[in-house]
């Protein structure tokens, strides 16, 4: 049998998701279910002085309207952060429904509890508050002065300040000795996650047994299990969660929400199921956004623009409150604002700040690519200064093959790594130099409209994480992953994983995986997942974790059940075990080819236990838990051609490159659809997207009509390569690839519009690079004020 | 208010209210829950299905208003075990990670071929412009709504699973 691992596989997933079998939480049908509506605040900062429930009480189909205060005793613990960053940093009290005081529109501060959706919709806009409206602060400088304080009880704003300067003398000295120093400050806007499907939760109790079924729109099962058992009071051990289909994450569904929390302890109190259904308005206030930093940046650089020290300085927006891992989220930027490059000297600090908004936390890249848009950005703005091609700076920067394993001036140690051929490689695949001459022709011509050519050279750390490396950041978990293979007595297999897919195929290549390693066909095996009973241990998909670590699990796991048949395979021939050999799913003692079994006689033999090695467990199923011993460290260079209009600000993509390297590839399919859906992702932050907030702090892109989600219409085809540089990390060689298609193409796309308008004098647009800001830009540049 | 709508080759007879969304006459009166909502003001598309042939956004439309048509949910398009062309040239092509906007998309780009059977691939990006997803990156969604355009429409497959 011919390997399956590298070949282009059609997902096994797809027909229950094509033919709409798929059960998404939604779909989960509850006889008796009653239905949720929160009331939530329109100010984003006020005082709660009274609610009046008694209109909403009385209305058709309602069996409860409670408040917060009403609920205060559900709750056994506040609503968690497993992430304190430094020991003094500043968590205010986060209770699911705000009791006295709401700090964010959007923040729940009563409940309607109906027997269906409707009624507690039409219930919901009879509750009313009487609210003190407070003084809301949105602007992050204006939060860092503290004029206005979020949580007065805090007395400050300022929720923690995290730095990482190994070395702080010669970040000095390299400032000091610099030949050119470039100074640069970025916004990061905030962004909306907006995964195709709300969130939602249904929780199921069987009060007498004590027990709770929770269904969840969740990308992390395991880690709610623990988290709502502690929030709620509840024995873990009585607790089930199961994530069905779930329609996207991008980190918005890392997290443990109010409405979770809430569910359960109304299912408890009110001893019926309970369902809750987002809809998109509350998911854009109601569900973490992404990004929302201020970065200063700058870089001490030689004559020849060689870079000897980065200078990171950033303002992180936290929101209102701090959501499970919101203080962290720069932090998994700190490491790599360095970006591909060699630079020793090495200082980074961040200040997290609470504003009266919607908590951040992870969305897709979390940290790495504000990270990689501002050494991108800067390195482009180095290489204007000292009049080099960008393709040159990246080139006299990178770090080099032969520096692998490399230790970088920030403390960690880059697993493997070929930077200039992946630039080389897309740069050839675009046609860098006349694309150039192009651009040139056109300048010449005098056009009023201007192709822009941008690079991203971007590495990564993901694969979350070893262990240790966490517990170093206060981390509040580990970062392992779980893998059982179960040889079924007929000889099909069945995979458990800890991880826990939500579009990304983990079905089907981790039966790939087990194909190849056991010989048997893809189809005979089954991956199970998402669902704490059948799956009782897992730290969940998130950070492109899934293939390095939980795969890697499975990996292991399938050489562990090898390992147990080998044994009862030379027990059966009277053997030893190295006399054996295994091939295309089965056992041949060397040299002897009529003396063989395939390894389903082998289950078979197991299950029965008639003739086992003697003190051999009947059985052939084995669990590993794998921890890894590093990240691993994808990284590549997209390419982007742009035109931008100089007359009506409008940028359209002409062309995108992407030649990205996440070693071995176990399905090239399911990474080439990675890679285009993070490209689009990261076009979307360059060019589209904005949570925009007014200055009371009302978010005015609440729907997809505002906040604009961009379509097929807005783009090209991509034109797609790779190379393959092997993680020494884990033994299939892996990289992720789940969030490099987000981190590279903001940087890329934004250099080439400033590219395109640095003729006019323009340094720098505000993201998103719509019209608006375009224009502005040029008119800025052109001295005009607006 | 009394409807009688056609749904996927089935006459329904239900009494309902009048200010009952078609999308949840559909998932909750009829249990056919391969149609998703994604948004409520009809800007993704996720709720697509096809009324007399043509793809509606069901989250915008009464179930009083429907009343008297025919109705193609996803649900009904795989015929007798075997994928839509679309269907399995989605899967063919990769063009479907979560899912969640698959029936929409799905749907829609039938609508789309049903009037352009030879669509250019600006053609394709146009008419799919009512439908967001946000795993894909459209791209191996145009490749394959581009393939299924190739195929004879009336060729089907056995479900591959």
């Amino acid at each position: 049998m011919s390997a399956v691992v590298g070949t282009r596989t059609q997902r096994k997933e797809d027909p229950p998701l094509l033919t709409g079998e798929a059960r998404f939480v939604a779909d989960v049908g509850v006889p008796g279910a009653l239905h949720l509506a929160l009331v939530r605040s329109p100010h984003a900062h006020a005082r709660i002085r009274a609610i009046d429930t008694a209109a909403a009480a009385a209305m058709p189909g309602v069996v409860a309207v409670y408040t917060g205060a009403d609920l205060v005793d559900e709750w056994a613990d506040a609503m968690p952060c497993a992430w304190p960053v430094t020991a003094d940093m500043k968590n205010p009290p986060h209770r699911p429904v705000a009791v006295s005081e709401a700090c964010y529109v959007g923040d729940a501060v009563a409940v309607v509890v109906a027997n269906s959706a409707y009624e507690a919709r039409d219930a919901a806009g009879e509750v009313v508050v009487d609210y003190e409206a407070l003084p809301a602060v949105v602007d992050l400088e204006d939060a860092a002065s503290d004029r206005v304080v979020v949580h007065a009880d805090l007395g400050t704003n300022l929720s923690y300040t995290w730095e990482l300067t190994p070395q702080p003398e010669a970040v000095d000295a390299a400032f000091a000795n610099a030949a050119h120093v470039v100074k640069e400050r970025y916004l990061q806007q905030r962004l909306i996650p907006m995964a195709m499907e709300p969130r939602g939760v249904c929780v199921v109790p069987q009060p007498f047994a004590g027990e709770y079924t929770i269904y969840s729109s969740t990308q992390i099962p395991h880690i709610l299990k623990v988290m709502l058992g502690i929030t709620c009071g509840l024995a873990e051990h009585k607790l089930r969660v199961i994530a069905p289909s779930v329609g996207g994450g991008f980190g918005s569904k890392l997290n443990v929400y109010a409405e979770e929390v809430l569910a359960l302890a109304l299912a408890r109190r009110l001893k019926r199921p309970v369902k809750w259904i987002e809809d998109r308005s509350e998911n854009s206030q109601a569900t973490i956004q992404g990004r929302g930093q201020i970065q200063d940046i700058e870089l001490a650089a030689d004559a020849s623009g060689k870079v000897s020290a980065v200078r990171v300085h950033l303002l992180a927006d936290m929101g209102a409150y701090l959501q499970l891992v919101t203080p962290g989220i720069p932090l998994l930027g700190a490491f790599v604002y360095h970006g591909c490059y060699d630079i020793p000297a090495y200082s980074f600090t961040c200040t997290g700040v609470f504003t009266t908004k919607t908590p951040t936390d992870a969305y897709r890249g979390a940290g790495r690519p504000e990270a990689t848009y501002a050494i991108e950005r800067a390195m482009d703005a180095l290489a204007a200064r000292i009049g080099v091609d960008p393709a040159e700076i990246r080139r006299r920067n990178f770090i080099t093959p032969e520096q692998f394993p490399y230790s970088s001036g920030a403390g960690l140690v880059f697993d493997s790594g070929n930077y200039a051929r992946a630039l080389d490689r897309a740069l050839e695949l675009a046609g860098y130099d006349k694309l150039r001459q192009e651009q040139r022709d056109q300048r010449a011509s005098g056009s009023t409209k201007h192709v822009g050519i941008g690079l991203s050279s971007y590495v990564e750390m993901c694969g979350l994480a070893p262990s240790r490396v966490l517990a170093s950041l206060n981390y509040a978990a580990g970062g392992w992953e779980a893998a059982t293979i179960r040889m079924l007595p007929t000889g099909r297999v069945q995979v458990v994983t800890g991880t826990t897919p939500h579009g990304q195929g983990h079905e089907t290549s981790w039966s790939m995986i087990v194909a190849d390693k056991l010989g048997v066909p893809v189809d005979d095996i089954d991956v199970l997942h998402s669902d704490t009973a059948i799956s009782p241990s897992g730290m969940d998909t998130y950070g492109s974790r899934s293939l390095s670590v939980g795969g890697t699990a499975v990996f292991l796991a399938a050489d562990r059940v090898l390992q147990k048949a080998r044994a009862i395979a030379a027990h059966q021939f009277e053997v030893a075990e190295e006399d054996l050999e295994f091939a295309g799913g089965e056992f041949t003692v060397r040299g002897t080819p009529s003396r063989s079994t395939p390894l389903a006689a082998i289950a078979f033999a197991a299950f029965t236990a008639h003739d086992l090695p003697d003190g051999m467990e009947p059985g052939l199923s084995e669990t590993v838990t794998w921890d890894p011993p590093n990240f691993t460290f994808p990284f590549g260079t997209h390419v982007c051609v742009v035109e931008v209009d100089e007359e009506t600000g409008a940028v359209e993509i002409l062309r995108y490159v992407a030649v990205d390297d996440c070693g071995n590839q176990i399905n090239p399919l399911i990474v080439e659809g990675q890679v285009h859906g993070g490209i689009v992702q990261g076009i979307a932050q360059a060019l589209y997207e904005d949570a925009v907030y007014d200055s009371d702090g009302n978010l005015q892109t609440t729907t997809l009509a505002d906040y604009l989600v961009p379509s097929a219409a807005e783009f090209p085809s991509f034109e797609l390569d790779h190379t393959v540089t092997p993680s020494p990390t884990n033994p299939m060689g892996v990289k992720g690839i789940g969030e490099a298609g987000t981190i590279a193409s903001t940087p890329a796309v934004m250099n080439a519009v400033v590219d395109a308008l640095a003729p006019m004098g323009v340094r720098d647009v505000t993201m998103p690079a719509s019209p608006q800001h375009v224009w502005d830009a040029i008119r800025a540049a052109r001295g005009v004020t607006p | 208010m009394d409807v009688a709508i056609t749904v996927n080759g089935v006459l329904r007879l239900d009494e309902v209210e009048p200010r009952l969304l078609l999308v949840h006459y559909l998932r909750d009166v009829l249990a056919l829950t391969g149609t998703n909502i994604g948004c409520d003001t009809s800007s993704c598309g996720a709720c697509t299905v096809l009324i007399d042939g043509e793809s509606v956004k069901s989250c915008t439309a009464l179930a009083v208003q429907a009343d008297g048509t025919t109705i193609t949910t996803i649900e009904g398009l795989a015929t007798d075990g075997a994928l839509h062309p679309m269907q399995r040239a989605f899967q063919e092509n990769h063009a479907l990670q979560c899912g969640y906007c698959t029936p929409g998309m799905v749907l829609a780009a039938v609508s789309l071929l049903d009037e352009n059977p030879s669509p250019s691939e600006g053609d394709v990006r146009q008419g799919l412009e009512g439908n967001l997803c946000r795993c894909t990156g459209y791209h191996n969604i145009v490749k394959a709504v581009l393939a299924a355009a190739g195929q004879p429409s009336s060729s089907t497959t056995e479900v591959a699973r």
